[in-house]
């Protein structure tokens, strides 16, 4: 199986704070690969590195053998932030509209593309109002669709589901799915302990370090548990 | 391609908030007017006297005025200047007006040069007759009241549109817009273009629609070309819009934004030649060398006042367009705070 990102020696501060210790992960291709870790672990901070849009303070990064940063990688990455980044004066099409320009689809193409998104997360009723009226839930859905037209290689999904109920959250995962069946590798972070099931592998990470990375099962198996947060536990006492 | 799909969002979203479309546009004319009500003292009716003065001059002259010229002969100008019957006595000397102003009311002095600007304008094709002006009291040169006007068309447009641009950018940043548009494959320089092009389209508009009604409905001092005075406030519009968008990389929130004015707006304003600066010390003259204002203001005057072309005035704008591509280049480097490439 061959390699899609590899991040080695990675290392961050702000400030005098150590957000980013030494980190040491390689993502495979077409895997959902998860990053697991409380609220303030540094998994956003590491996932806007492999973007390219935060220079760590050492260590490098790759993806497909090309070092990050790189324009023409920014091409075949999508990234849905933890924020949503949406324009609320512009409708939910214009918005999408406008990131599907940037990314360099043709009129016809474009369309075609923003139709698809909008019906995956399910806003197709909803195209013309303007953001400034949606839900968190929708502006979240948008958001994830703003980064799924361009057809990327890698897509990096910062907490994508938050304030998404339940059954709208199934048909998203049921749609990762099929992207990562078509080829695509997804990289997602969550706090959530059942989402990261879900992931091939799965990254867990405290205080800025990598205290395990395996398969959801591994993982529980090494630990003899039989949930994901039990493991964390454990593997989070072990290391102090 | 990417230049126009920003250029194009950012005219949809500033034309849907009608509340910062109407700041940038409506504010300084609301300003400007309440300035010159107080300034402008009412439409002063002035009484002028006359002596030998060719026919046609009179003519055109009497028809710039509401009350009756007068006729006297310097002496009995003199008298009536002290008793405060008359604002001003023009005679021909050298075949050219010699205008002589009472001087001691800086609106009252405006007034007269106003209509006499305007009369003789209409019988010399070639500006380059032009009276000479001396004042009876008071000082011999222009005063505050006739520079006032052009610096502070420059200074509103400089001012508003400093606020809307930096706080507009500013928002891209904490919404997280800016680093969603930086996550993808466009280019720095590509945003900061589109950044200056779309909101270009509403300073141009703001810009005439301020310099028309500064000139046809308050009446502003204003014996230069129209169009020419529009190409130098435009100018000093996109300088204050690229200066906004830089300093707002530096801005946290909306309040940072506006602790700009006091360090960055004011002293432009001071330095700008509303007041006169040569008495000031060294160290402040050298300071309002750096103000893009300051060439703004001189240009602005240099047009409304004195009537000259864009051409006599090149160095100043050239000094304007230099510091609008400086701040431009530097918006780009400053974009790299977000992304390296
Ligand atoms: N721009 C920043 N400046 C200073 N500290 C930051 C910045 N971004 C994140 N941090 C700090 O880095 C740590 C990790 O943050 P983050 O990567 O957002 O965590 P997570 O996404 O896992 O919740 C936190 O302690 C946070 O306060
Ligand atoms: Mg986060």
């Amino acid at each position: 199986m061959s390699t899609m990102v590899e991040m080695k020696a990675i290392s961050h501060s702000f400030g005098k704070e150590k957000v980013l210790k030494d980190i040491q992960l390689s993502v495979n291709k077409g895997e959902i690969f998860g990053l697991l870790g409380p609220s303030g672990a540094g998994k956003t901070t590491l996932v806007k590195m492999i973007v390219g849009i935060l220079e760590s303070n050492q260590g490098e990064i790759f993806i497909d053998n090309e070092r990050v940063p790189s324009l023409d990688l920014l091409k075949a990455i999508g990234y849905m932030a933890q924020s949503d980044a949406l324009y609320h004066e512009l409708s939910a099409k214009e918005n999408l509209n406008f990131f599907a320009t940037i990314y360099g689809l043709q009129k016809v193409e474009r369309k075609k593309a923003i139709e698809k998104v909008l019906e995956i997360v399910d806003l197709t009723d909803h195209m013309n109002k303007v953001v400034r009226n949606f839900s968190g839930g929708m502006k979240r859905r948008l958001s994830l669709a703003a980064s799924l037209m361009h057809h990327p290689k890698l897509l990096i999904l910062d907490e994508p589901t938050v304030g998404i109920d339940p059954v709208l959250r199934q048909s998203i995962w049921d749609e990762l799915k099929k992207l990562k069946n078509n080829g695509m590798t997804i990289i997602i972070t969550t706090h959530v302990m059942d989402e990261a099931e879900k992931c091939d592998r799965l990254a867990l990470l405290r205080d800025g370090n990598i205290i395990a990375c395996d398969s959801p099962e591994s993982l529980k198996e090494k630990q003899g548990v039989s949930t994901i947060e039990e493991a964390f536990l454990a593997f989070g006492g072990r290391k102090g | 391609m990417n230049v126009g799909a920003v250029v194009t969002r950012i005219v949809k979203q500033f034309l849907r908030d009608k509340r910062s479309l109407a700041l940038l546009v409506i504010a300084p004319i609301l300003v400007l007017t309440l300035i010159w009500l107080v300034l402008d003292g009412n439409d002063y009716e002035p009484k002028i006297a006359v002596n030998n003065l060719p026919a046609p001059m009179e003519e055109s002259l009497q028809a710039e005025l509401e009350k009756d010229i007068v006729y006297m002969t310097e002496e009995e100008a003199v008298d009536a200047f002290q008793d405060g019957e008359i604002d001003a006595f023009i005679s021909i000397a050298d075949r050219k007006p010699n205008i002589l102003l009472e001087g001691s009311d800086a609106s009252v002095n405006g007034a007269v040069l106003q209509s006499v600007q305007t009369a003789f304008s209409s019988l010399y094709e070639d500006m380059s007759v032009q009276p000479t002006i001396n004042y009876y009291y008071g000082s011999n040169d222009l005063n505050l009241f006739d520079q006032v006007g052009s610096v502070l068309i420059g200074f509103f447009v400089f001012f508003f549109v400093f606020i809307i641009g930096g706080i507009s950018f500013l928002r891209e940043r904490t919404q997280g817009t800016m680093e969603k548009l930086l996550s993808t494959p466009i280019k720095r320089w590509e945003v900061v273009t589109g950044y200056l092009l779309g909101f270009g389209l509403f300073t141009v508009i703001q810009s005439l629609l301020i310099v028309a009604y500064s000139v046809y409905v308050l009446d502003v001092w204003m014996v230069g070309d129209f169009w020419q005075l529009l190409v130098v406030t435009f100018l000093l519009a996109i300088t204050a819009l690229t200066l906004a968008t830089l300093l707002s990389a530096f801005a946290n929130n909306e309040f940072q934004i506006m602790q700009f004015i006091p360090l960055v707006i004011v002293p432009q304003v001071f330095f700008s030649g509303m007041f006169n600066l040569e008495t000031l010390a060294v160290w402040l003259q050298v300071l309002s060398k750096f103000m893009p204002l300051t060439y703004g203001a001189d240009a602005m005057q240099q047009i409304m006042i004195k009537g000259k072309d864009l051409w006599d005035i090149w160095p100043d704008l050239l000094i304007i367009i230099g510091f609008a591509v400086l701040f431009f280049v530097l918006n780009i480097v400053a974009l790299k705070k977000h992304r390296k490439l």
